[in-house]
This record gives C-alpha cells, sequence and structure tokens, in this order.
C-alpha cells in the first residue's frame, strides 16, 4: 500500500520521521485522519493524542497545541511538545494530574479565569499522557 | 627594588587564574557546541513555521486587523523583553546588549512614549534592578534555554498587549552572527506585521492557494500566532544562549593570552631583580675583600 512520509517536528527536536500507513490526529475542527496522497491541507491540532500506524504496528504520542501541513505526500505535525508513549513518565503525569487538580479548585475559587484555563490545560495534557501511555500499554500487552 | 619574593608569589597567581580562564574556554567551547546543536534542531520547526505563516497570510484570507495580536495602536506604552545571559565573564557581551537597550529606552522617552520591561536573564535583571520600570524578571533560565520558559515570557508579553499595557513590544538580544561576533539586536515582536512576513515569502505564494484550511483561514491563524510568538521569543532565547557562550570562549582565549604575556614579563622581571641582587652581593665581597687587603 501507498505510505506517508509523517515527521513530528518540536523545537527541541525531530520526533518522528517515518514512512506510515495512515496517522490520526486531533484536530481542532475534531479527529481527522492522514493516508497517502492527501490534499494539501493546513490544520490546527490541539492537545491530544496521535496515533499512527506502519503495517501492523500501532504508535501513540501525546502532542500538546500546535499545527500541522499536508502537501506532497508528506505529512509535517509542528508541535510545542510530542513524546512517545515509551516516553512518557507515567508516575510524573499523574502527578502532574493531582497538581493540576489543586490548582484547578484554588484558581474556581479565586474565580480567576486565566489561572483556570491554564491549571485546565496542564490537566489536558496530563490526561492525555496517561491516556496514550494506557493504550500503548494494552495494544502491547494484548 | 621589588621584593624577589614578592614576584615569585605574582607569578604563581597569574599561572593559577591562567588555569582558571584556560579550563573556564574549554567549558565554553563544550557548552557552544550544545547550543549550537540545539539551533540546529530548532531551524527546521522555526523554518516551516515561517512558511505557513507567509502561505496564510499571501493566501489573502486574513484581514490583520480582525486579530488582537496584529492591532496597530497609537503608540503610547512601549515594552521591551530583554534578553541576556544568566552569568557575565564573557566580555562586552551583556554590557553591549543592556547599552543597546538603554539607547533605545532613551529614543523611546524622547518620544514621550512610556516604556516597562521584562528581563529574561539575571544580567539584564540586576542592571535595572533599581530602574523602577521591570514588569517581569525571569532569572537562572538561560543555561538551558526551554521551550516553556519561553512560553511563559511570551505568554506574559501577549497577555499585556492584549490588555493595553503595552502598545508595541521589542525583542532585544544578542543576536549571533559568528563565533567571533556577537551583536545586540532589536526585533519589534507585537503586533504582528503580515506586510513584512509577506514579502519575504512572496517567491512562494505561486504553489499555495489550493490548500485545505482546517478550522478556516482565520480561526487557524488565531491559534497559530500565538505560537508564533513563542517561537519568537524561544529563538531569541536560544541565540542569546549560543552567543553568551561564544562570546565567554573569545573573552577567556584573551584573559588567557593576557595571563602568558604577563607571566613572561613577570618572569623577566624576576631574572632581572635576581641577576641584580646577585651583582650587588657579589660588589659587598669584593668590596669587603678590598678593605681586608688594607
Amino acid at each position: 500500500m501507498a505510505r506517508i512520509l509523517l515527521e513530528i517536528v518540536t523545537p527541541s527536536r525531530m520526533v518522528v520521521s517515518e514512512e506510515v500507513d495512515i496517522v490520526t490526529a486531533p484536530g481542532v475542527a475534531g479527529e481527522f485522519g492522514v493516508m497517502a496522497n492527501h490534499a494539501p491541507m493546513v490544520a490546527a491540532i490541539k492537545i491530544g493524542e496521535l496515533r499512527y500506524r506502519v503495517g501492523d504496528r500501532q504508535e501513540f504520542l501525546a502532542v500538546s497545541g500546535g499545527f500541522c501541513e499536508v502537501s506532497g505526500n508528506k505529512v509535517t505535525f509542528l508541535c510545542e511538545a510530542a513524546e512517545k508513549a515509551e516516553e512518557i513518565d507515567v508516575e510524573r503525569a499523574l502527578r502532574a494530574k493531582e497538581r493540576a487538580e489543586r490548582r484547578l479548585q484554588e484558581a474556581a475559587a479565586k474565580a480567576d479565569k486565566i489561572d483556570v484555563a491554564r491549571a485546565q490545560a496542564a490537566l489536558a495534557r496530563a490526561l492525555v499522557r496517561l491516556k496514550v501511555a494506557e493504550h500503548a500499554r494494552k495494544v502491547r500487552g494484548g | 627594588m621589588p621584593n624577589l619574593r614578592d614576584i615569585k608569589r605574582k607569578i604563581e597567581a597569574v599561572k593559577k587564574i591562567g588555569q582558571i580562564t584556560r579550563a573556564m574556554n574549554m567549558v565554553a567551547a563544550a557548552k557552544l557546541r550544545g547550543a549550537q546543536e540545539r539551533v540546529e534542531q530548532f531551524r527546521p520547526y522555526a523554518s516551516k513555521f515561517k512558511e505557513v505563516i507567509n502561505e496564510l497570510s499571501a493566501s489573502g484570507a486574513v484581514n490583520p486587523s480582525q486579530f488582537e495580536l496584529m492591532q496597530v495602536r497609537e503608540v503610547k506604552k512601549v515594552e521591551i523583553i530583554l534578553v541576556t545571559a544568566d552569568r557575565g565573564l564573557c566580555g562586552a557581551f551583556n554590557a553591549n546588549i543592556i547599552n543597546t537597550c538603554e539607547r533605545f529606552i532613551r529614543e523611546q522617552k524622547a518620544q514621550g512614549r512610556d516604556v516597562s520591561l521584562i528581563c529574561v536573564g539575571k544580567k539584564g535583571a540586576q542592571f535595572y534592578r533599581k530602574a523602577g520600570f521591570v514588569r517581569q524578571s525571569y532569572e537562572d533560565i538561560m543555561s538551558r534555554v526551554e521551550m516553556f520558559n519561553a512560553r511563559a515570557v511570551a505568554r506574559e508579553a501577549m497577555r499585556a498587549f492584549i490588555d493595553g499595557d503595552s502598545d508595541e513590544t521589542y525583542l532585544i538580544y544578542g543576536y549571533f552572527v559568528n563565533v567571533v561576533r556577537q551583536i545586540p539586536k532589536t526585533e519589534k515582536l507585537l503586533p504582528i506585521s503580515v506586510e513584512e512576513e509577506a514579502v519575504e515569502g512572496e517567491t512562494e505564494k505561486k504553489i499555495s492557494g489550493s490548500y485545505i484550511y482546517e478550522p478556516e483561514p482565520e480561526e487557524l491563524f488565531q491559534q497559530i500566532l500565538p505560537l508564533y510568538i513563542n517561537t519568537r521569543v524561544f529563538a531569541a532565547m536560544l541565540e542569546t544562549a549560543v552567543s553568551e557562550q561564544a562570546a565567554r570562549m573569545t573573552a577567556m582565549d584573551n584573559a588567557n593570552r593576557a595571563c602568558n604575556d604577563m607571566v613572561q614579563s613577570l618572569t623577566l622581571l624576576y631574572n632581572k631583580t635576581r641577576q641584580a641582587s646577585i651583582t650587588k652581593e657579589l660588589m659587598d665581597i669584593v668590596g669587603g675583600a678590598e678593605a681586608l687587603k688594607g
């Protein structure tokens, strides 16, 4: 089957550069998939889970805000942060989740909109990390 | 006549300083390599970002006046993000950046504008500690430049701009020309002007146009612009970090050379003094012998 070149780039490194069968990304307007010979596109990405498949191998990543560009059978994701499932530190994500929940409560009590938004974003990032790690574990384990 | 032992002690001291500067030179060289690598890693991200921004603004679907971050207002308040190193001992590097900043502040004040500062890096913060117009300072983050730090700085600058606490925001940082040359650079950060971005992207204009945008270009732009500011701040911090190491390397190299020169001239003085004292002793002995002969 025809494949498409997937590149995931963050400010500090190139996370993935690989030919894949399909990539599924968390778009701002909803999840979308990209396969070979996709029409040129620019799409915004929100915090969420990014999946791609090469043959029988399925990979999971946690990404935070950014955007992706598809052109000429190549899809490039520009994200401020992206981690492969194997790289995720579950304990740290758990701690982050608890911290974010606590902050969210504190901020909500003070009715500080900016802090609420910030805590919500932090919570979303932590939850996505946990979800991605969980999915990868299920696929690998089962 | 200088004391022999004093000179000897001084030579030892200068030699020890030389050891330190040599070590610092080598450390800076190693760190410079690391920092340059990070710049290399960042380059694909930055260039792709610019490309997409250009494509979007060239598509004509974007009207600058509808975005908060592009709003051009009458300038009464100016904010400066001053990026310096955390540490000294790197020649005139920090002083040059601060001088540029000082000059810029004077110019702005001459036009009757209010100036506020965001200091990134300890040296700038120390210099302006008593000035009274530092709004925020971020210290001890330059040894390892991270995106989340840049994001915090950018977030603060954007908030001020959107709330009307500043009408224009500038970045002043150490631009890395090459290993022996780093110059302070002043760039306008906010409001984002499409014109200048579009000019650079004009050559690629023709290819685009057939893109699918998701969500609509306006909304997409709204999403991407803050991220763009993040990358601009991040880039400035990276540049400054690289420049700092390069400046330190050169400064330490010079210091090392000065040490060697000094050791040489001191050794010369030491030998001369020794010679002189021997001659004097000899003369005393000869004089004494002559006197005995009577």
